[in-house]
């Protein structure tokens, strides 16, 4: 019997997640990543306060951008490997929708660690409480973006032998909005401003991407397949 | 959907590289011509401006350069989705012989407006929004190139490509509208910007010569990358053999 499209896509998740489970090691990378990389920011400019301050939403969010991208390694490419990528494109689902359903679970497994790791690193950097929950709110919205925008670069470079620099360069310049959104709204609350107007921002771009991202994600990774 | 005849015919390589090699002379002609011309206006006709004496003139090579580079990322991504769509190989040449073109003309919108930049702002450099969206359009054009130079079967680097300007041309304009939201809310002081007032007919004038002739150029130099190109490509071909045969007889080929 051929399962609806929607327990595939129920079963995708769980496998994935299962996948991630069994291999928890790997997710700590992009995890320690983000951490080390807010941590040099002092290291290279100065421990005080006010600075660190200001610095604060754009290099925590700069960070949470590279984890992102850097983590976006585990997203197809186990499958590719092993070919149960191929698999899945030749069901008879919408490949977009399989698609999204890795890209879901993927996030669960990358994008929410870093939200939750989140207030940590905004202590290091002085954020007051006011801040760090904008700072969340805006890697609540922002991320998935991430990884759904990152979903179509890692389907263009898959076969490829250096695809991890060539990945960054056509990523990177797609994820300005998000940085430029998120670190603004968090800002604004520090300045003790209305931050409604970024978080509808985030809100339209999550939404444009959850809907053509994993279309262009599927027509990437097809044209990778062959 | 069907596509009108017309580009069926130009879409064929062979017909492509007689037809392009027709238009070629025209379009070489006209450049030069437009841009002598546009040259001349610019410098010796045009008064200088009120407020920037001779220091505009610059915008004569600037805003046409700044122009071609998203006309031409438009362009690109057109033809790319073409050839995505309805497999014309023609289409997807087009595609990656635009992209350099588009990233010079980015590059050079980019030096002349830091060159124009140092006498009005007193700075090469301002985190304009402007400025700061053709950087990025620089970046998209770069990672174009880059993720074709890398796909070594041509047709799929073509097709990769092809995804990759799409997504580009949905996102050009939230990147630019982003990048202006930010550096309004940044600078609005610091950067003065400059007023715009009607420009003047006499300034329009080599404005508008410069920007054909920036567009003529990108025609003949993009067909004849595209020529050069098609040889390359279809060179076990029997009508590129007879064409290379043809021209090493009359001593034009060796």
């Amino acid at each position: 019997m051929i399962p609806s499209t929607g327990s595939a896509f129920v079963a995708l998740i769980r496998r994935d997640l299962m996948l991630s489970y069994r291999h928890r090691n790997e997710l700590l990378n992009p995890l320690l990543f983000f951490v080390i990389v807010v941590t040099l920011f002092p290291l290279g400019t100065s421990p005080e306060k006010e600075l660190l301050q200001t610095m604060a939403p754009g290099v925590i969010w700069v960070a949470a951008l590279l984890a992102a991208m850097l983590s976006l390694d585990s997203l197809f490419k186990a499958d590719y490997e092993d070919g149960t990528l191929e698999q899945l494109l030749l069901s008879q689902h919408s490949n977009a929708l399989l698609v999204l359903a890795k890209i879901f679970s993927h996030w669960l497994v990358t994008g929410v660690p870093i939200i939750l790791l989140a207030p940590l690193l905004g202590l290091f950097m002085f954020l007051p409480a006011e801040g760090i929950k904008t700072l969340m709110l805006t890697l609540l919205l922002g991320t998935p973006i991430l990884s759904l925008v990152g979903a179509i670069g890692m389907g263009l470079t898959l076969g490829l032998n250096r695809g991890g620099m060539l990945l960054s360069l056509l990523v990177l310049p797609l994820y300005i909005p998000v940085l430029i959104f998120s670190a603004s709204a968090v800002d604004a609350s520090l300045a003790g401003l209305e931050i409604k107007g970024q978080l509808y921002f985030l809100g339209a771009l999550l939404a444009l991407s959850i809907t053509l991202a994993p279309i262009a994600a599927a027509t990437a990774l097809k044209i990778s397949i062959e | 959907m069907k596509l009108p005849a017309i580009l069926h015919k130009f879409s064929s390589p062979r017909n492509f590289y007689s037809m392009s090699g027709k238009l070629i002379p025209w379009l070489a002609w006209g450049f030069g011509l437009t841009l002598l011309a546009g040259l001349y206006t610019g410098f010796f006709v045009a008064p200088p401006d009120y407020q920037q004496g001779e220091s505009y003139r610059i915008m004569f090579v600037h805003v046409p350069a700044a122009w071609m580079s998203m006309f031409i990322y438009v362009v690109m991504a057109t033809s790319a989705a073409i050839g995505l769509i309805w497999r014309i190989k023609t289409a997807d040449l087009m595609a990656s012989m635009s992209a350099p073109i588009g990233a010079a003309f980015t590059f050079i919108a980019l030096v002349t407006g830091s060159l124009w930049g140092k006498p009005m702002w007193g700075t090469y450099w301002v985190w304009d929004a402007r400025l700061t969206s053709e950087l990025v359009l620089l970046f998209l054009y770069l990672g174009f190139i880059a993720l074709q130079a890398s796909i070594e079967d041509p047709r799929n680097a073509a097709r990769a490509g092809a995804v990759l300007a799409i997504v580009g041309v949905v996102n050009i304009p939230i990147i630019h509208y982003s990048v202006e939201w930010w550096s309004t809310l940044h600078q609005g002081a610091t950067v003065s910007k400059l007023d715009k007032p009607s420009i003047h007919i006499t300034m329009l004038i080599p404005l508008l010569l410069m920007a054909i002739s920036f567009k003529l150029y990108y025609l003949a130099s993009v067909l004849m990358r595209g020529r050069g190109e098609v040889l390359r490509r279809e060179q076990n071909s029997r009508w590129v053999k007879d064409i290379v045969a043809a021209e090493t007889q009359s001593g034009g080929v060796k």
